[in-house]
């Protein structure tokens, strides 16, 4: 049975101009149990990715979408979203402008 | 950025075909010390629901079928175009409040009276305070 405190090895892909925080790696390992946790453990690693993803209030940024596969978590469980093993997150933007 | 006159004339291109409305899209290509070289582009349409005169929108799922068509063209998404109908090629209010992650290309070509005139290329600066003017080089042919 599983509990809250188990964790399982989660692939983020990062996109392009973030590499330039992340040791230039396309992807990243982390273990957690949510997809909270999984984003809090990969700015834990690369610190620098903290501003760019976050606001001061630590809420994620308005543009920043993020997706399990092909879902928009907004439509699972948000951050409570649960991860399982092989799981792959993507951290991905939305463009607009005037 | 670093590209080719043809995707520059490209870029061009769609600007005046969405006059007077903003036309968008990816720049995609490779990241080589920093600078982005663009290879291709990808036209998608403007989402933006109302004000298309005034306001461009990509969503979500454009990022991620543009980073499919990427990956398969061995290439990355490097940045975004867009056009200004009637306004110069410099980013807007607007477009400093949506602006995502520094290090991507933003470019950004004016079409007045429908015909495209000037092409810029700017990136959001670390601390997200303004976007800095980039510039455009160009080569015949890139090599790998």
């Amino acid at each position: 049975m599983s509990t809250t405190t188990d964790t399982a090895p989660i692939t983020i892909h990062i996109p392009t101009p973030l590499r330039a925080y992340t040791d230039e790696q396309a992807t990243a390992t982390v273990e957690a149990a949510t997809v909270g946790a999984a984003l809090r453990a990969l700015v834990d690693h690369y610190p620098e990715l903290d501003a760019n993803l976050y606001t001061d209030d630590g809420t994620l940024r308005s543009f920043v979408n993020i997706y399990r596969g092909d879902e928009d978590i907004r439509h699972l469980d948000g951050p409570d979203t649960a991860l399982e093993a092989g799981d792959e997150l993507s951290i991905v933007p939305s463009i607009a402008g005037g | 950025m670093i590209t080719t006159p043809d995707i520059l004339d490209a870029i061009r291109d769609h600007g005046e075909d969405s006059y007077p409305e903003e036309g968008c899209g990816f720049l995609l290509g490779t990241v080589r010390d920093g600078v982005n070289h663009v290879r291709a582009i990808r036209r998608v349409a403007n989402r933006q629901a109302t004000n298309r005169t005034r306001r461009y929108a990509l969503t979500p799922d454009d990022y991620r079928a543009a980073q499919q068509a990427a990956t398969e063209q061995g290439l990355d998404i490097v940045g975004f175009y867009h056009s200004h109908p009637d306004h110069p090629a410099r980013p807007s209010e607007t477009d400093l409040v949506e602006a995502t992650f520094p290090g991507y290309t933003y470019a950004i070509v004016a079409v007045h009276d429908g015909s495209a005139t000037d092409l810029t290329a700017w990136t959001l600066a670390p601390d997200r305070s303004r976007f800095e003017q980039e510039a455009i080089c160009t080569e015949t042919t890139i090599t790998a």
